[in-house]
């Protein structure tokens, strides 16, 4: 068996890498008059930086992964673990915009959006040597869609009238209605090895769960409970394997100790808060030994109205409370500017998201006027607009343990009393939050985000049937035409149509103000220097994380064998 | 003696009945259940997979029937099943979880014990006096220092700028590749900032503890004849004064048992410690019934038995006790 040996060097320390630094720089000058000038690739001139296989990656992880079974997992961690071993039929590629190919090589789309064939790679094995086949995916299919299986995500899949295992490697699915969305669910959640699983109640199989076999770019080493899970690069996987070798989670619940664990070496990634990126990261010693990165996370923060209550039913009104939010001021102070004000519940920079669409500018005097049309008056000057002697008065509740969301509420709040609104902030635990406020439709307005799929379709949240206690638009939002536009667009492969509806969606969205969208934050991974091969897309730095490699030269963690 | 000790042992029962109910009710009538963490504010999760859900894990009873299971259950040694999407039985987590806590909180506890009674002694023998109060005021900036704040800047200085001990976790990535000193030694100094952090909070109270304990016993009568004996006053201090300030001590040592498998939360967060205190607030955050109540009555066992044992001790410390 091989064991992962950890070099004996120290982590370089801020003042001896300044040394070094300085060092290279004095060479540099004095033999500047023969070199080529104008490189600044310090000590590493002369190193070969080609690609090579090995090394370790040390990544931080806040909460612990729960499940390695994709469709029984929640959590995020789980989930980034999972896709490690677990490889997709399709995904989207590095722009979040097109679907390619991973264990399926392709797949056609009947005319009328019904049917869809997939044809699966022929030299895929499980990693346990086992042929991958149409056969394990109709297994998943069907243990995603058995009512007894414990899975969040079977709704995608129950969509799916017909499933049929054509040969070996080819598969197909009829759908009753055209459904766009379809395409993009074949992803992971339905890859599982039949001749490991069947027969087997897979809500328990919690040996699986926690050892699981899969077929992608990874295999799980050992996972300890609460403190690492290591995973090896599967050699045979069939994209070619992965050149860093390991990958090692530690789960480190702070985000001051990850930091802390960074800068002596104990931590090759990272994601950073704003406060880290902003104001702790960027001396010299911390830039020469960690790239950052930034790029628009996929989900938005939000202020919800309760359209049942009568101070929100005027769309007036709720113009009014976005045009006295300064959205950029949030972004500032929340974000530390590490992120980009949100005005549609798309990512900005994305193909689905409508340009062309002004948003409501910061604006207190027509937030006056707005509310002045809506019979808003201060009649009795305390401050505070009233209309038939009740005055503008509601709560802002947030869910506990979400700072960002606290101090949001805190800005929106100063920013309305200034038109005469007063609003208090409340802050409850998540799950009496969830049970006795947004589902009893018991609450005025909520700070909340979104996380955003990469499929523009966002029927549950806005459609005015998805409205009842547990679904999610809690909002109550209804419009006729958001309706037709969320059904038709759902029911069309045609990139082109679809955006068109999902643009009018947009520009129905920001003239009646639902919500007041407040902005999208930007992950911020750090990244140790020595890992060559990251290439920022919008997808981040992830999706090609295969492609990573540490030259021979820099290479930390060497393996060898060992007892 | 026996009959003394079985009494107290029936005792035990009905309070722990009443423990268990108590808890039971507690954490099911707060607002939430196990199932929100997967279907709240997730649209992919359809409305009948709660249902589903609740009938798999048996929540669709009522209360009352839940209880009457979950205890039938436990009387033969079985906490059921985690209501995470990590279904493995309670017994494992807990004892994943618990070794950790015990072996820190051991080891903290001897510490402040090793450094509290000579505190404490000294600034009894040396009541007012400078190095008194030198203590005093060393013993309490411990414990009025948040453990979080303290914790990260000894991280800082120890693991970051001098180097000399890893920041956070239990053994290091390679631990398993150690011959077996490199592992007791990889240990160790994994040990040294968790433990004596965890100590320096508690020393303050411990030491006050000894102190006044002493200086109430210097003022007794007994230790008056021993000096009056002629004794030297390190024998009257050692072995009359120091034995006797010793009792209330041990009813601290005692009350303290149940504190060594509740784990802090904060503390282990940021030394990321896979502990009891994690594993118990996780567990309530994501209402996960069956953990919760495994967590409640292992803590409530050992505090009964924690108290018996102060008393036990007691018992034998002073036989007047005994006879009653």
């Amino acid at each position: 068996m091989l064991r992962l040996q950890i070099n004996k060097t120290r982590p370089v320390s801020g003042h001896k890498m300044q040394g070094l630094v300085l060092a290279v720089a004095l060479l540099a000058l004095a033999g500047c008059k023969s070199g080529p000038g104008g490189n600044d690739a310090g000590p590493a001139a002369d190193i070969d930086l080609s690609p090579a296989t090995g090394d370790a990656l040390l990544e931080g992880s806040i909460g612990d992964a729960s499940n390695l079974i994709p469709m029984l997992a929640g959590d995020s961690s789980s989930h980034s673990v999972a896709s490690l071993v677990f490889d997709p039929l399709l995904t989207y590629d590095r722009n979040q915009d097109q679907l390619e190919p991973r264990l399926a090589s392709s797949w056609d789309v009947s005319e009328d959006g019904l049917e869809i064939t997939f044809h699966l790679r022929e030299d895929v094995r499980w990693q346990d040597g086992e042929p991958f086949t149409a056969r394990d995916i109709e297994y998943g299919f069907k243990t995603i869609t058995d009512p007894t299986t414990l899975t969040a995500y079977a709704e995608d899949y129950r969509q799916v009238s017909l499933f049929e295992v054509i040969d070996d490697f080819t598969f197909k699915v009829t759908y009753d209605k055209p459904f766009a969305p379809a395409l993009a669910s074949w992803n992971n959640l339905v890859v599982l090895p039949r001749h490991l699983l069947e027969g087997r109640d897979i809500n328990s199989a919690t040996d699986f769960a926690r050892h699981p076999v899969g077929l992608g770019r990874y295999t799980l080493e050992s996972w300890t409970a609460g403190t690492t899970i290591s995973l090896r690069a599967n050699h045979d996987y069939y994209r070619g394997r992965a050149y860093v070798e390991r990958v090692v989670y530690r789960i480190i619940p702070d985000q001051q100790t990850q930091f802390l664990e960074l800068k002596t070496g104990g931590l090759d990634m990272m994601g950073l808060t704003p406060l880290q990126y902003s104001r702790q990261t960027s001396s010299d010693a911390f830039k020469n030994n960690f790239a950052r990165y930034k790029y628009l996370a996929n989900s938005y923060t939000y202020l919800g109205y309760n359209l049942r209550n009568d101070l929100f039913k005027d769309q007036r009104v709720r113009r009014a409370l976005t045009h006295a939010i300064n959205k950029q001021e949030i972004v500032d102070a929340v974000l530390l500017g590490l992120g980009a004000p949100a005005r549609v519940p798309y990512k900005p920079g994305t193909f689905w998201h409508n340009d062309s669409i002004e948003d409501l500018a910061f604006d207190p005097a027509r937030s006056r006027q707005l509310l002045a049309e809506a019979g808003w008056s201060d009649s009795d000057d305390n401050g505070v607009l009233d209309r038939e002697g009740k005055e503008f008065e509601f709560k802002i509740l947030t869910n506990q343990g979400n700072d960002l969301r606290l101090k949001t509420a805190t800005i929106i709040q100063r920013r309305f009393k200034e038109i005469g609104v007063k609003a208090d902030v409340r802050v409850i635990e998540w799950s009496a939050f969830i049970n006795d406020f947004v589902d009893k439709r018991a609450f005025d307005a909520v700070v909340l985000g979104w996380s955003l799929g990469l499929d523009p379709d966002q029927y549950d949240i806005w459609h005015s049937s998805k409205t009842s206690e547990k679904e999610f638009n809690f909002v109550s939002f209804a419009d006729q035409e958001v309706d037709d536009l969320l059904d038709s667009a759902r029911r069309s492969f045609d990139r082109q149509e679809r955006k068109k509806a999902y643009d009018r969606f947009q520009e129905i969205l920001v003239e009646q103000q639902p919500y007041t969208f407040l902005y999208v934050a930007e992950s911020l991974p750090a990244v140790h220097r020595r890992f060559h091969g990251i290439e920022p897309a919008p997808a981040g730095i992830a999706y090609n994380f295969e492609r990573w490699y540490v030259p021979a030269a820099l290479q930390k963690h060497s393996l060898s064998p060992g007892g | 003696m026996i009959a003394y000790l079985s009494r107290r042992l029936l005792g035990l029962v009905p309070l722990l009945l009443g423990i268990t109910l108590i808890s039971f009710m507690v954490i099911h009538v707060a607002p939430g259940s196990p199932m929100d963490l997967l279907t709240d504010m997730n649209p992919d999760a359809s409305p009948e997979l709660r249902d589903r859900l609740a009938e798999h894990w048996g929540l669709d009873e009522p209360l009352p029937v839940q209880y009457a299971m979950w205890l039938k259950r436990v009387v033969v040694g079985d906490f059921g099943n985690s209501l995470s999407r990590d279904p493995r039985p309670v017994i494992d987590k807990v004892a994943e979880a618990l070794p950790v806590t015990l072996v820190l909180n051991l080891m903290s506890l001897c510490l402040v014990m090793a450094a509290a009674i000579p505190i404490g002694v000294y600034s009894a023998t040396h009541p007012y006096s400078r190095s008194d109060r030198v203590a005093t005021v060393f013993v309490f900036l411990g414990f009025a220092m948040p453990t979080f704040w303290l914790a990260l800047l000894c991280m800082m200085l120890f693991g970051v700028e001098l180097a000399w001990l890893p920041v956070s976790g239990l053994q290091s990535l390679d631990y398993d590749s150690l011959g077996p000193w490199d592992k007791v030694l990889d240990r160790a100094r994994h040990l040294v900032l968790p433990v004596s952090i965890a100590a320096i909070t508690s020393l303050a109270g411990m030491s006050r503890y000894m102190r006044s304990s002493m200086l109430e016993v210097f003022r007794q009568d007994y230790v008056t004849t021993a000096r009056a004996k002629g004794l030297s006053e390190r024998v009257v201090v050692y072995r009359h004064a120091l034995r006797n300030a010793m009792l209330p001590v041990i009813t601290l040592l005692g009350l303290s048992v149940p504190g060594l498998i509740g784990g802090s939360v904060i503390f282990e967060t940021i030394f990321a410690i896979p502990g009891m205190g994690r594993l118990f607030y996780n567990s309530v955050m994501g209402r996960d019934y069956t953990v919760v109540m495994g967590v409640l009555v292992i803590g409530a066992v050992l505090t009964l038995l924690g108290n018996l044992l102060a008393d036990v001790s007691y018992a034998i410390a002073d036989p007047r006790l005994r006879r009653r």
